[in-house]
């Protein structure tokens, strides 16, 4: 292979004069994690929120959680991050899009909301299934011992579906972290964005990317491993992870 | 609100949009998919093989396509795969690899790592007696894999696989890093020199919205069909 | 028997001029496949950029189209295919260095930094790094961008030449990266940005090609020195280096330059009939009558 390895080239002064490579793919890593937590608190939220209405008797709310996820399961995400960065800002008033636009981090903020939005209809459909997985007798006895629909839920029904739907959130918050690299297209300069940096500044390209490939594998281990010391600390003993 | 609005330019570039941008995306999903699904099958059976060393491979290749983004996959073989032919090949230099055959090849290789995990269920959820009676007919393991275990596994898992293939078709939209001509590239390179952005990417999100939406419709009807038939 | 003799002959005719050409690297690519790949920007214009048709157009492929025809004319060839490979200024070094495309036709500076990595054949244009910004945001200075928002292109000398500037003087500027110029451009049209730094030739294309080119204005300072433009080739490929110089020099050194040149900058161009009115300067002059290839642009000076 004729391509000029070297891997001292971390420890070089970066263009930016805010230290080596290695501290401008680390500033990259800490961007993603943050991105990343910030979709996901976002997605929680907003799942969890629709995963319910999509469970409840009404059927006006079921139809609510179903348009919601249809809205946003079926556009790419790179095209959602689009229609929030560039599309929305000239839709609303003149002045709202002018400050929406001159937001000091801007790409920031969308690329959290975008991804998080995205992966909100992902988590309720998980959430979803998860109450709709519970035997029916539990939200009858709630019923019978009198507590009204949103103690059931809060005391009773969600507590047990988000135990059992933890594995499957794991690789959905896993999916959060990765899926904030698409907005290295509106510009957010995260670890995938700062190893192109690097690529284009120093010109070794796999270098970079080899970097970045470990960070993203140190990323998921890291959270793999906490969610099973999690999901173990969480397990009702008998009771389905409880094994 | 939609006073400025200039809907002409999407009329005007019609054809360039479908014709060359659609037509991209299209074709990338259509190969992209079967040669996820071949690949993937491969790797499923791998790990499913009783082979220590085979599976811990296969298994390591899929957890380490599932760690990583796609954004960096794209740029990681785009710029690798000519060497990787070079060294193949054991040519001089670094053979050309086009641009479409390279996201061809990348999004085959991301992918199986999706489609492995479908086709590894589909296999478990076969009961262990149908191989053992293959066997006890004389079939060889890869005539029983051939006729009678793959077969159902691939009918079982087939909505699930049209599922995958829904997000690979948004997935390949990713292309747009890499200045390809796939229909978001299109748009873009007409909503860019045209100064048009709201307009043109108004335009692709309901273009992307309607065939995914028609297609995992399609994909739920054929869900119910298969579920009354077991 | 005759039939024998002939092919016995025309065996030998072709052993012979195998062996009197031992071509290499790039050129021997070429020979061997009938295709020679051209990379080609999206909105570099006039220099490399996509017509009403998306087909790529502008200086630089007349340029390259040139080399082409050279190059068809080395190796004896009836029929050289081209193909086009749209590139970006992030992507072009490690696409041309991985053998995807062979010559890189667009609006690349050349510098020594480059130079380490990759080669150009005769320089083509100067032109000095300045921002464009509108005037109603009343920014005259490099030093009236503190604390604002700026995008430029990734994986430009440009962007680079921001990024040390504003760690040098502390400007505290939020750099945007852009994927290519047109996206950067509008990003300042709306609002995002308060300016754009790029070449002046591109940012001058630019706002004549937008909406209102009276609302906007070029900076008379600029980040650097009027830097040479050059077609990019793989380094350490001397034959084909040879081919693209002599190509070059000979189209440089003829009318056919000044043509070429007062076709894209002189005339009205496609899609929209815009006329850039730079007239040919005298460094450009220069640079037409001794072609070269030298990444300094002290070289080029008057």
């Amino acid at each position: 292979m004729n391509y000029n390895w070297n891997w001292s080239i971390f420890f070089e002064p970066a263009p930016g004069g805010t230290g080596t490579y290695f501290n401008m793919l680390l500033s990259g890593l800490w961007l993603t994690i943050q991105t990343g937590v910030f979709a996901w608190i976002i997605a929680l939220v907003f799942g969890s929120i629709i995963g319910v209405l999509r469970t409840l008797p009404s059927k006006t709310a079921y139809w609510v959680g179903f348009a919601y996820v249809e809205f946003f399961r079926n556009m790419p995400l790179l095209v959602q991050l689009f229609l929030w960065f560039f599309v929305l800002p000239e839709l609303v008033p003149r002045s709202w899009g002018l400050w929406l636009k001159q937001l000091p981090n801007a790409p920031f903020y969308t690329a959290a909301i975008g991804v998080g939005l995205f992966m909100s209809a992902r988590v309720a459909v998980q959430l979803a299934a998860g109450i709709a997985s519970l035997p029916r007798g539990q939200k009858q006895a709630a019923t019978a011992l009198g507590l009204t629909t949103v103690q059931s839920y809060r005391y009773v029904l969600l507590p047990i579906a988000f135990r059992i739907i933890l594995p499957p959130l794991t690789s959905e918050f896993l999916n959060t972290i990765k899926n904030t690299a698409v907005a290295i297209t509106i510009g957010l300069i995260e670890l995938t964005g700062q190893a192109r940096s690097m690529q284009e500044f120093s010109f070794q390209v796999f270098e970079a990317f080899t970097a970045a490939t470990v960070m993203y594998l140190l990323i998921n281990i890291i959270v793999v491993t906490g969610m099973r010391f999690l999901e173990r600390s969480l397990a009702i003993p008998g009771y389905i992870t409880g094994k | 609100m939609f006073a400025s609005f200039d809907f002409d330019v999407i009329r005007r570039s019609l054809g360039y949009l479908f014709l060359d941008g659609m037509a991209f995306t299209l074709t990338l999903t259509g190969l992209s998919a079967l040669g996820g699904i071949i690949f993937g099958t491969l790797i499923a059976l791998m790990r499913l093989s009783g082979y220590k060393l085979l599976g811990h491979i296969a298994g390591l290749y899929v957890d380490l396509m599932r760690s990583l983004p796609l954004v960096l996959v794209i740029f990681w073989f785009y710029f690798l795969m000519p060497y990787v032919g070079q060294w193949v090949t054991g040519a001089s230099r670094p053979i050309s690899v086009g641009a479409f055959t390279s996201a061809l090849v990348t999004f085959i290789m991301f992918e199986a790592a999706y489609f492995s995990e479908i086709m590894r269920a589909g296999i478990q959820s076969i009961s262990k007696g149908q191989p053992a009676a293959a066997n006890a007919l004389g079939l060889t393991y890869a005539q029983t894999m051939r006729y009678v275990v793959l077969p159902q596994a691939f009918r079982n898992m087939l909505p699930v696989l049209l599922t995958q293939t829904i997000v690979l078709f948004q997935d390949t939209s990713l292309v747009y890093v890499l200045s390809m001509p796939d229909f978001l590239g299109a748009a873009s390179k007409v909503a860019q020199r045209d100064g048009r952005l709201v307009e043109m990417y108004l335009f692709a999100a309901i273009v992307y919205f309607v065939i995914s939406c028609t297609a995992s419709f399609g994909v739920r009807r054929l869900q119910a069909r298969i579920s009354i038939v077991r | 028997m005759k039939r024998m003799i002939g092919l016995a002959l025309a065996a030998a005719f072709c052993a012979g001029q195998a062996n009197a050409q031992e071509l290499t690297g790039t050129l021997k690519n070429i020979k061997e496949t009938g295709v020679i790949t051209l990379g080609h920007r999206d909105s570099s214009i006039p220099f490399s950029y996509l017509d009403d048709n998306q087909k790529p157009i502008g200086y630089a492929m007349d340029i390259c189209y040139k080399i082409v025809e050279a190059v068809k004319k080395e190796l004896k060839l009836d029929k050289l295919e081209v193909k086009l490979t749209p590139v970006t200024s992030s992507t072009r070094i490690p696409l041309l260095a991985n053998g995807t495309i062979d010559l890189e036709c667009g609006s690349t500076t050349n510098n020594t930094d480059r130079q380490k990595q990759i080669a150009y054949t005769n320089t083509h244009f100067l032109t000095a790094s300045r921002f464009v910004s509108k005037k109603s945001s009343k920014i005259n200075s490099i030093d009236d961008l503190k604390g604002k928002s700026v995008v430029s292109t990734s994986g430009t000398t440009n962007i680079k030449q921001l990024t040390e500037a504003n760690a040098a003087r502390n400007l505290n500027i939020n750099i945007i990266p852009a994927k290519d110029h047109a996206e950067a451009f509008l990003m300042v049209e709306t609002d995002r940005a308060v300016a754009f730094v790029m070449d002046d030739i591109l940012l001058a294309s630019l706002v004549a090609g937008s909406k209102a080119p009276a609302d906007y204005v070029i900076s008379k300072d600029a980040f650097s020195k009027p830097e040479p433009y050059g077609i990019m080739l793989r380094k350490d490929d001397p034959a084909f280096k040879k081919v693209a110089d002599a190509a070059t020099a000979a189209l440089y050194q003829s009318p056919e330059g000044t043509k070429i040149y007062e076709k894209w900058f002189m005339a009205k161009i496609p899609p929209k009939g815009l006329n850039l009115n730079v007239p040919i300067g005298p460094e450009q002059k220069k640079s037409f009558a001794k072609p070269s290839d030298s990444p300094d642009p002290d070289a080029y000076a008057m």
